[in-house]
């Protein structure tokens, strides 16, 4: 289908693109990052904004920078730009594990980071990923720059943290250290990318066990969780080839999630997905 | 409207559109490329996928204003004065399509996916062209197409 009509700027700055923000106050005014989330939207005319503002054409939204204690990944980043950066590649290889999982080939050639987190679909991969690192959100208006913390932004179905005048510049992923093994485990149909579950693990390893393990959940909620349940028993549990202990920490991976019903399952099967997913997730994680 | 400047196979263009006109109808009722085809509403099938700069992207979910100032390849900027392109060749050859609706982007990402990976293995392809769907072939024969395409895009060279 067409979309209904709109208004179409192109700002190359992003104080030019907070300051058209501003001004639309009240009006219906949507960012267009790479457009695979919203596009669908408008030509399925589920979306009907007065105006599109393009963030596409700002080079300070775009690239990865490697900084002493975090990555930083600009908004505008494509989804194949990350997979492909080898700073994300060696210093948060969990957004690279991910994102390679996102959509497909040619979607990741024009989707972006700062669009997923922004859309924050429950299905959607990265949000959980967000959840596992602790990144922090940078964020601009025409008032100035703030952070929110990755635990604070995804509120609820497709919202974010994110008010009406504010643009998301980017993200700092903290860098854990030596020890972490990551891994995202992710169960869909196939000519379907959206994960029904998915599951993004970190885990520190120590002589043999873990010592740490953090894990979040895609598509268990309206809004991405951390299995706090299942983290808490992690450590101490061997790094084997066996199920027995690992099986038994996670079996509670599922534990204060409200997953939705849809075409592909109902909460109890997705309970006992996130369960089976967590398991395959960290043992991946720490070998 | 909007006032753009595209390259399309190698011709440039210069153009008022209104913003929300998307890619793959520029080039189809604009243009009259209609090699270029359209098989969903939801950006899922890649029947539409066209190259920007390069690179694969479904064109029914660019807006023509985005592609201002890209150069764009579809499906019938393939062929040169030697005859098909190696990959549209391996398909014919390879029978890789039915009734052909997904084969202009089938083409278009596995030449996308061969930039990337001269030689993919069957797996590499078929992750390679996950976003497009095909209803008839079953696949097997556009699998050994693209090897067989890439084998000759890696001996051309
Ligand atoms: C066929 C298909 C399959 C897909 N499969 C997956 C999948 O398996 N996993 C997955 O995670 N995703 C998937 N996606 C979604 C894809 O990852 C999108 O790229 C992503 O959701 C949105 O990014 P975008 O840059 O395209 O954003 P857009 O579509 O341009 O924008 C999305 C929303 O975010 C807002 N926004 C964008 N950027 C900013 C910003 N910097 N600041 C504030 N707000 C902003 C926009 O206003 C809009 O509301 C799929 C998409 C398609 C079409
Ligand atoms: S027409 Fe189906 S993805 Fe573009
Ligand atoms: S040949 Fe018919 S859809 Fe692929």
């Amino acid at each position: 289908m067409i979309p209904a009509t709109f208004e179409y700027v192109r700002p190359t700055t992003v104080e030019e693109a907070a300051q058209i923000l501003r001004n639309a106050a009240g009006d219906d005014v949507k960012l267009l990052a790479g457009g695979q989330s919203l596009l669908p939207l408008l030509r399925l005319r589920l979306a009907y904004p007065a105006a599109l503002i393009d963030i596409g054409r700002i080079d300070e939204l775009r690239g990865v920078r490697d900084e002493p204690d975090h990555v930083y990944i600009a908004a505008m980043t494509t989804h194949d730009e990350v997979v492909k950066s080898a700073v994300v590649q060696e210093q948060c290889p969990l957004v690279a594990l991910a994102t390679a999982q996102v959509a497909d080939p040619a979607v990741r050639h024009r989707g972006t980071f700062g669009g997923s987190m922004a859309h924050a679909d429950p299905a959607g991969d990265l949000p959980a990923v967000a959840l596992a690192l602790d990144m922090t959100f940078v964020v601009l208006s025409a008032d100035g720059t703030r952070e929110i913390p990755a635990a604070e932004f995804f509120v609820d179905y497709l919202e974010t943290a994110l008010e009406p005048g504010e643009i998301l510049l980017g993200a700092k992923v903290p860098k854990l250290g030596p020890g972490w093994g990551f891994h995202y485990e992710k169960f869909h149909r196939t000519a379907q990318a959206w994960a029904i579950v998915g599951v993004a693990a970190a885990v520190k390893r120590d002589n043999g066990t873990i010592s740490e393990g953090r894990i979040a959940l895609t598509n268990m909620g309206t809004v991405p969780v951390r299995a706090f349940a299942a983290e808490r028993r992690l450590p101490g549990v061997p790094i084997t080839n066996g199920y027995g202990e690992l099986r038994e920490a996670v079996s509670v991976a599922a534990e204060g999630t409200d997953p939705p019903t849809d075409l592909h399952g109902r909460p109890d099967y997705r309970r006992h997905l996130a369960v089976v997913l967590t398991e395959r997730a960290v043992r991946q994680a720490a070998v | 409207m909007s006032r753009i400047t595209v390259t399309v196979d190698g011709t440039k263009y210069e153009e008022e559109v209104e913003p929300r006109l998307l890619l793959v109808h520029f080039l189809r009722d604009r243009l009259g490329r209609t090699g270029t085809p359209i098989g969903c509403d939801t950006s899922n099938c890649g029947a539409c996928t066209v190259l920007m700069d390069g690179r694969s992207v479904k064109s029914c979910s660019v807006l023509a204003v985005q592609a201002d100032g890209a150069d764009i390849l579809t499906i019938e900027g393939l062929a040169g004065s030697g005859g098909w392109h190696p990959m549209q060749r391996a398909f014919h050859e390879e029978h890789a399509l039915q009734c052909g609706y997904c084969t202009p982007g089938m083409i278009m990402a596995s030449i996308d996916l061969v930039q990337d990976n001269p030689d993919p293995s069957e797996e590499e392809i078929r992750s390679g062209l996950e976003g497009n769907l095909c209803r008839c072939t079953g696949y097997c024969n556009i699998v050994r197409a693209v090897r067989k395409g890439a084998q000759e895009l890696g001996a051309a060279q």
